[in-house]
């Protein structure tokens, strides 16, 4: 009875602190909130309105009918046409185009004389992500208007042709946003808890009150979980936010179970705290803590699997990724949203949590007492 | 003593406590220093956007030889990690368990109607969830595709070739290889944690700890704190740069094609753009918990998503994209950008640098204003 009153005292305390605060009452909440639907709308690898400038010089009811689909398709934007070559250079150098179709002369010459036709697509190679899908784009704009020539008779087949039949499962129109704001929440709420906790014992140190936590009647293990219960109740609460907002606002497909999603972001925001606390009690001032925090949050939001697949990196960093909590929580969110799973079919996922979980919070409980001057 | 000489002594005075306090502290260092070498080690070695060894299944279900030419190219491609399959059931459950990412399924009549019906569908499935991969996938095996026409072509074999072609060139980055752009960007990221990061917590800290009034009472003036907070991080920061900009270009072989004076020249105005920013935080909030929460918020989360450093802006919807004028690090990505890989092209430089140089002024001036030298804020 004893112990829970002490925890209780403890939590009151450090909710309090948190809470007797307007402003930082205010950055718990309200930010990640804005960020969440800010990014979510930013946070695209679709492409709309790409700029592209037009230089024909067949101008014949072909390249035109060629050159209507592209003006017709949202991907992308017209902004200008050229009239001789040397302004290629120009729009792409300045950015004024993305890309440039170039049409030769000879163009509907050669499709009615049997003769292959080229059309010359030059991208900006600035962002190759972009130029590769802008690629992709134009391509299938190509063979539908290839398919089209076939049909209305204005080439013949003169020979055997393969048809490439594209589909895409799981996510047919194949929209990127599902797949980047069903994971958005986790790294959000990392964000906001690893501050709230890394910066926890730190201020104390700085402040010097953590001598006095450390003299009054509380052993380790009780100021640990003081510690960590706040991070963990407006984590969750933001995380679960997030969650509701990816379904209700970005309209995300939500196939699995509402127990495995808090199950999961509860493993994770645990193992969060865990290392948000081991970071604040090696730390002496906030700058340390805050500047730790950053250390670990940078590269694993860059290693988990959010932005570039991990499939793509070299196999020696794909198992130095297990050891990053956020990757596990992005495939589980992934698995829960998108493909409908419950929660024993992200056990793979929980377990590594867990057990960072159960390696930080003890080391970080022992840091407490050994790391003072 | 003149007014400079006195200036100058003041000036000397901040600094050096500055100085030691980041000397003393050597957390801020690492960041300067360490952070950039691991970050750069991971952009440079891991992170890629470019596909290799994508494991697909091939389901042959025609023996001749015309199919198994066109699986054989699959094989050969270094895209793709092949297996073999006979039946349809079997790739399916790869698919699912994501053992594969890809079916390339060509169905038992697949030499027959080619010669017969003149048209023959390969059917490609891929797992659309991460759709950014998906499409990178589908444009490979429309490469290997064509490459197969033309082979056949080549060696006089009976093919429809597409009547339009699409022959494409990729300025600037020939390859497409996505760290070209990647490690630029990652440049502006650390140069945006010096900037507004560490300095977020410089002022507020003074204030928190209760050394603001001790510098109150001595002769210094809001001028000389503002400039001995600033130009110790400039300093850092400018080296952090540096430091990216070297480790990049000679151990990642990402093109430098700029002049090293105009990367000079406005890296220094997007620095001062940051510490800006930061300082205004610092000056403003007075307490270092918020602080550091609004220098992540404002500062480091929309460099990141708000930038064009991984997301293209175009693509974006109308208020995101007029929010992101407000990003310093939106200039300084498209800065960078055209240094590395088009060279010193002013006419997109130019306007970029206006923007940082207008921001810099204005949040150096808030931040000026913000410091007062009294105890009520």
């Amino acid at each position: 009875m004893d112990f829970l009153r002490r925890i209780i005292a403890l939590m009151f305390k450090e909710f309090i602190m948190i809470l007797k605060d307007p402003k930082s009452r205010f950055v718990i909440i309200g930010p990640p909130l804005i960020q969440f639907f800010v990014f979510g709308y930013a946070a695209t690898y679709d492409l709309k309105n790409v700029r592209y400038a037009v230089f024909d010089e067949s101008r014949t009811p072909e390249s035109r009918q060629l050159l209507s689909r592209l003006e017709g398709s949202e991907n992308f934007e017209l902004t200008k046409t050229l009239l001789a070559d040397k302004e290629i250079d120009f729009v792409i150098n300045r950015e004024k185009a993305r890309l440039v179709i170039h049409i030769g002369p000879d163009f509907s010459r050669n499709l009615h004389m049997g003769r292959s036709a080229t059309v010359q697509v030059i991208v900006d190679g600035r962002n190759s992500n972009v130029a590769l899908i802008a690629l992709g784009y134009i391509g299938n704009i190509v063979e539908q208007y290839n398919r089209e020539l076939v049909k209305n008779g204005v080439v013949s087949m003169n020979g055997p042709g393969v048809e490439l039949v594209d589909r895409a499962w799981f996510n047919a129109n194949l929209q990127s946003r599902w797949f980047i704001v069903s994971a958005l929440g986790g790294i959000i709420s990392m964000v906001v808890v690893m501050i709230l906790t890394s910066l926890s014992v730190a201020r104390e140190r700085e402040f010097g009150t953590f001598d006095q936590l450390l003299v009054a009647p509380f052993n380790p293990a009780e100021i640990l979980v003081g510690k960590s219960l706040p991070g963990m109740v407006f984590g969750l609460m933001d995380a679960l936010l997030f969650a509701a907002g990816a379904v209700y606002w970005f309209g995300v497909p939500f196939r699995g179970t509402i127990g495995a999603l808090v199950l999961a972001l509860g493993c994770f925001i645990l193992t969060i705290v865990g290392v948000g606390l081991l970071v604040s009690s090696v730390s002496m001032t906030m700058q340390q803590a805050l500047l730790g925090s950053f250390v670990f949050m940078m590269p694993s939001v860059i290693l988990s699997g959010f932005a570039t697949p991990i499939e793509n990196m070299p196999h020696w960093l794909q198992i130095g990724t297990l050891l990053n909590p956020l990757r596990h929580v992005i495939v589980a969110l992934r698995d829960i949203f998108l493909e409908g799973a419950d929660a024993s079919m992200i056990w793979h996922q929980l377990w590594p949590l867990l057990l960072m979980a159960g390696f930080t919070l003890p080391l970080a409980g022992w840091m407490f007492r050994h790391r003072s001057q | 003593m003149t007014p400079r000489h006195l200036f100058f002594m003041r000036l000397r005075g901040i600094l050096r406590k500055e100085v030691l306090q980041i000397l003393r502290d050597p957390s801020s260092i690492a960041l300067a220093i360490v952070l950039p070498l691991v970050l750069l080690f991971i952009f440079g070695y891991g992170l890629s956007l470019d596909a290799e060894n994508v494991p697909i299944a091939i389901v042959l279900k025609d023996n001749g030889s015309t199919a198994r030419d066109l699986a054989a190219r699959f094989d050969q491609s270094s895209y793709f990690k092949t297996i073999h399959l006979t039946s349809m059931a079997q790739a399916t459950d790869l698919l699912n368990q994501r053992r594969v990412d890809g079916i390339v399924h060509l169905q038992s009549d697949f030499s027959s109607s080619l010669f017969t019906r003149n048209q023959s569908p390969v059917q490609v499935i891929v797992n659309g969830i991460d759709a950014n991969r998906a499409r990178l996938i589908q444009g490979y095996t429309r490469g290997v595709l064509q490459k197969w026409i033309e082979l056949r072509q080549a060696r006089g074999e009976p093919v429809v070739s597409p009547s339009v072609k699409v022959s494409q060139r990729i300025w600037f980055n020939e390859a497409a290889i996505s760290r070209n752009f990647l490690v630029p960007g990652l440049i502006t990221l650390i140069m945006t944690l010096i900037g507004i990061l560490l300095t977020a917590l410089v002022v507020a800290r003074e204030w928190e700890r209760g050394t603001m009034e001790a510098i109150l009472v001595t002769p210094i003036r809001r001028v000389d704190l503002l400039l001995g907070k600033m130009l110790p991080y400039f300093i850092l920061g400018m080296l952090g740069m540096g430091l990216s900009v070297a480790v990049g270009t000679t151990l990642f072989h990402v093109p430098f094609r700029g002049s090293i004076v105009a990367l000079f020249i406005l890296s220094a105005l997007f620095m001062l753009a940051s510490l800006g920013f930061g300082l205004l935080i610092s000056a403003a909030i007075r307490v270092q918990f918020v602080a550091a929460q609004i220098s992540i918020i404002a500062g480091f989360l929309p460099a990141f998503f708000l930038s064009g450093l991984v997301f293209d802006l175009d693509s974006t919807p109308r208020f995101i994209q007029i929010l992101s004028h407000v990003v310093p690090a939106r200039y300084f990505v498209s800065i960078s950008h055209t240094l590395f890989m088009a060279g010193d092209v002013w006419p997109v430089l130019l306007p970029n640098a206006l923007a940082l140089a207008v921001m810099a002024v204005l949040f150096t001036s808030l931040a000026f204003r913000k410091i007062t030298k009294r105890l009520e804020g």
